[in-house]
C-alpha cells in the first residue's frame, strides 16, 4: 500500500482526494480545528498577532536528522518565534509531483505530526493540489503561521543597539552540510545531522530570563554572516565578532574545507542569534545553555559603534577582516 | 580537526611571525602566485601580521581569472550549438566573455551544467547518448591531469560524444613571461602548492638561476604561508635564492610520475592566450592529434564575434600583480560578485573577489 503512487487524481478534489485526506492526513494531524472540514479554520486570538509564511522545496526531501515536513514546520514555527511571538496555528499547504509514494508522503506527515507536536502547534487548515511529472520536485510544502506576542516584547533586526551582546545558540552550517552531503553526484558521508528544530520553547525561555533582548534571527540560507550583514544594516550599528568563540562541528568543518565554502554562510534550520542587553547576557544565556537546543550557547561578539552597517570578524590569529553578505547561491534549495 | 587546526595554531603562527620580524631587514616583495594562497592570506587577514618590510602581490594563479574572453566567448559559441550539454566547474557559470556568459546561455535555454569534476561530466556523456557532452577544460597543471584521464577512459570506454575544449595553463612559463616583462622586480615567489604536487619543484629552478629571484613552494593554511614566507625571507637576507619546498607534506622534487605520464600522452605543449599577458608561446596544453576527435575545437565549427573587452576592467593589470582591487573605479561599484565586470570578481579565488568577501577593517 505505500507503494501505491499520488496521482494527478488525488488532487482532483474528487474521491480519491477525499480518501487522501481522510485516511492519511487528518489522523496524523487530529485536531478539532481541522476536523471540520471546513473551508477555513475559525479561532480566537487576542493580543498583538504576529504572521509569516514560507514554501519549502529542499531537495533532496529526506536527509540526515529531518525531512521536508519537520523543515515546514520548523521553519515557519521559528519564523514566529523571531519576531517573539508564541506560536500557535499553522497552515499546511502541499503540492505533490504525480508520482510520489504514499509511504514517502505519509513519512513527512509523521515528521509534521512530531514537529507540531514538539513546538506545541496546531495545524488548522491545509491544501493539497497535485501537477504533472516535472512540474514540481517531489514534494513543495508551503506553511503559514499566526502567533502572539506577549506583552512588553519589541524585537526587530533594527533594535540593536551601541554595546549590546551577540548570542549564537549553537554550532552553525549543520543543517547545509547535511543537505549537500545527500546531494546526487556529490554524496559524501559526514557524521552531520541537519540541526532543523522548533526554537519557540529556548525563544520563550530567553523572554522569561530577560526582556531586554533587542534582535533574534535564524541564520538560514545565507548563513551567520548574512544574518549579522543585515543586524548590521537594519540598525545602523557595527558589529564584531571573534572566530574562536563561534562553535563549528569538525564534520562541518571538514566538508566546507572540501567544498571551498565558509561556514559562516552555511545555513542552519535549528540556531537562533539574539542581539542583548549587555547587562542580560549571562542570565540570557545561562537560561539558553539549560536547553538542549542551547545548549552550546556563547556570546560571540558585541554591537559596536564604529564602521556602521559592517560585520569585522576577528580571526584566530588575531587580524581583523570583513564578513560580508552571502552573494550568489551558496547551495541551491537547502530549504 | 586533525590536519587543519595544527595548520592554524595560533601560537606556532605568531613564533614564525616573531621570526620573520627578526629576520626582515629590507622591504622584501613576495608574490603569492595562487588565488588559493590569497584568498587564505585574506580571510585569515595574514597581510596585517606581517612586519611592514614585507610586501605580497597577488599572482595571476587563478585559472578562472587568467581565461581570455576570447576563449569564454568560444565556450559560449559552443553551448549555443543543437544537441550541445556543456559541463563546467560552477565558477566559470557568471565570467563574463565578451557579450554574454555561461550563465545567461542557460537561461537562454543552452543545455549547461556545474560539474565537480571530469568523472560527473563522463557520466553525464554515457546518460545522453544522443548528445554531445563538452567540458569547458579550465585550469593549470592541477586539473589537467584529471582531463587527460577523461580522454582516456573515453577511447577505451568507447564514450563518443565527449568532447573537452582544452584550456589547460601551464605555470613556470607564465612566471617566466612575468619575470621577463620586468614590472615587479620581485623578490621571491610564493609558488603554487597543488600544481607543484603534480609538477615537482625542478621546472623552477630557472627562477632562482636565472632570475634571482627566491622560490618556496607552499601550502595554502595561514601557517603553510607564514612557513614559505619566512623561508623566502630568510633566502634573500642572505642573498642565495634557491627552490625549497614549504609544503612538503604535499610536495616531492620530482612531481607525480603517474599525472605527468598522463598528461605527456593525451597533451602536448602549445600557446595560451592569458587575460592579461595576451597570447603566451608553450604556457598551454592542446590535445594531441592522436586524440583530437575528443578536441572540441576540432569537432565543431563554431563563429564567434570579434573579442571585447569590458571597459575600465583592469583584472589583466591585478593579475600581473600590477595593480591591486581597491585600485579599479569598478571595485565595488559597478563591479560586484553580483553583476562582475571582471573575472577576478566572479571566481571563488580570484583577487577582486577575495577583496572585497574579506577586505581589510580600512
Amino acid at each position: 500500500m505505500n507503494d501505491e503512487t499520488i496521482l494527478l487524481a488525488h488532487g482532483s478534489g474528487g474521491r480519491l482526494s477525499h480518501d487522501l485526506i481522510e485516511k492519511n492526513f487528518l489522523p496524523p494531524l487530529d485536531n478539532p480545528f481541522l476536523a471540520r472540514l471546513d473551508d477555513s479554520a475559525v479561532f480566537d486570538v487576542s493580543g498583538r498577532i504576529a504572521f509569516t509564511t514560507d514554501s519549502y522545496v529542499v531537495s533532496p526531501i529526506f536527509f540526515p536528522g529531518g525531512d521536508i515536513g519537520k523543515l515546514a514546520v520548523c521553519g515557519t514555527v521559528n519564523d514566529l518565534s523571531m519576531s517573539g511571538a508564541a506560536p500557535l496555528y499553522l497552515s499546511l499547504s502541499f503540492i505533490v509531483e504525480e508520482g510520489l509514494t504514499l509511504g514517502e508522503l505519509k513519512k513527512v506527515l509523521s515528521s509534521i505530526k512530531a514537529a507540531a507536536e514538539e513546538a506545541g502547534v496546531k495545524i488548522v487548515t491545509g491544501d493539497t493540489k497535485v501537477v504533472n511529472r516535472s512540474s514540481a520536485d517531489k514534494l513543495f510544502i508551503n506553511t503559514s503561521g499566526i502567533g502572539v506576542i506577549p506583552e512588553g516584547v519589541d524585537i526587530s533586526g533594527a533594535n540593536a543597539r551601541v554595546g549590546d551582546k551577540i548570542i549564537l545558540s549553537g554550532t552553525i552550517g549543520d543543517h547545509g552540510i547535511a543537505v549537500m552531503s545527500q546531494r546526487e553526484g556529490l554524496k559524501f558521508s559526514v557524521p552531520v545531522k541537519s540541526d532543523c528544530a522548533p526554537l519557540n520553547k529556548l525563544v520563550s525561555q530567553m523572554l522569561e530570563a530577560s526582556r531586554r533582548i533587542h534582535c533574534l534571527r535564524d541564520p538560514t540560507r545565507g548563513g551567520l554572516a548574512t544574518t549579522l550583514n543585515e543586524f548590521a544594516r537594519q540598525s545602523k550599528v557595527g558589529i564584531r565578532i571573534e572566530e574562536e568563540k563561534i562553535p563549528v562541528r569538525d564534520g562541518v568543518r571538514a566538508a566546507c574545507e572540501l567544498l571551498g565554502f565558509d561556514p559562516l554562510y552555511v545555513a542552519n534550520e535549528g540556531k537562533l542569534v539574539a542581539i542583548v542587553a549587555p547587562g542580560d547576557a549571562p542570565k540570557i544565556l545561562a537560561k539558553m545553555k539549560r536547553n538542549k537546543y542551547g545548549a552550546e550557547a556563547a556570546v560571540i561578539g558585541e554591537v559596536t559603534s564604529e564602521h556602521k552597517g559592517r560585520v569585522i570578524l576577528k580571526t584566530n590569529l588575531g587580524a581583523s577582516r570583513i564578513v560580508d553578505m552571502l552573494s550568489g547561491e551558496l547551495l541551491p534549495r537547502i530549504c | 580537526m586533525k590536519f587543519i587546526d595544527e595548520f592554524r595554531d595560533v601560537e606556532l603562527a605568531k613564533n614564525v611571525i616573531g621570526r620573520i620580524k627578526q629576520i626582515s631587514t629590507r622591504p622584501t616583495r613576495l608574490m603569492e602566485f595562487c588565488g588559493g594562497h590569497t584568498v587564505s592570506i585574506m580571510r585569515s587577514g595574514l597581510r596585517q601580521l606581517l612586519p611592514p618590510t614585507v610586501e605580497m602581490l597577488s599572482g595571476p594563479g587563478c585559472p578562472v581569472c587568467v581565461t581570455a574572453n576570447a576563449d569564454i566567448d568560444k565556450a559560449i559559441a559552443l553551448a549555443g550549438l543543437p544537441d550541445v550539454i556543456i559541463t563546467t566547474f560552477g565558477d566559470m557559470m557568471k565570467v563574463p566573455g565578451s557579450y554574454s556568459s555561461l550563465q545567461r546561455a542557460r537561461a537562454e535555454e543552452a543545455d549547461v551544467r556545474i560539474v565537480y569534476s571530469t568523472q560527473d561530466a563522463l557520466q553525464i556523456a554515457r546518460d545522453n547518448p544522443t548528445k554531445s557532452v563538452i567540458f569547458i577544460g579550465i585550469g593549470f597543471e592541477t586539473t589537467a591531469p584529471t582531463i587527460a584521464a577523461s580522454i582516456l577512459e573515453a577511447e577505451s570506454k568507447g564514450i563518443k560524444n565527449y568532447y573537452v575544449l582544452c584550456l589547460s595553463k601551464l605555470c613556470p612559463p607564465i612566471m617566466k613571461a612575468l619575470l621577463d616583462l620586468g614590472e615587479l622586480k620581485l623578490d621571491g615567489i610564493v609558488c603554487p602548492g597543488h600544481v607543484s604536487v603534480i609538477i615537482g619543484s625542478r621546472p623552477y629552478q630557472f627562477i632562482p638561476r636565472d632570475y634571482g629571484v627566491a622560490c618556496v613552494i607552499s601550502g595554502f593554511e595561514p601557517l603553510d604561508i607564514l612557513l614559505s614566507v619566512e623561508m623566502l625571507v630568510a633566502q634573500i637576507e642572505t642573498g642565495k635564492p634557491k627552490v625549497e619546498i614549504a609544503y612538503r607534506r604535499g610536495v616531492n622534487p620530482q612531481g607525480n610520475k603517474t599525472a605527468l605520464v598522463l598528461m605527456d600522452t593525451i597533451f602536448e605543449i602549445g600557446s595560451a592566450d592569458w587575460r592579461g599577458m595576451g597570447v603566451v608561446p608553450a604556457s598551454g596544453l592542446k590535445i594531441r592529434k592522436k586524440f583530437e576527435r575528443f578536441d572540441a575545437e576540432k569537432a565543431f565549427s563554431i563563429t564567434t564575434e570579434p573579442v571585447r573587452e569590458a571597459k575600465g576592467c583592469i583584472c589583466g593589470d591585478i593579475l600581473r600583480g600590477v595593480k591591486i582591487p581597491l585600485d579599479c573605479k569598478l571595485f565595488r561599484k559597478a563591479c560586484t560578485p553580483e553583476h562582475p565586470v571582471g573575472p577576478c570578481m566572479v571566481s571563488s579565488e580570484g583577487s577582486c573577489a577575495a577583496y572585497y568577501q574579506y577586505g581589510s577593517e580600512e
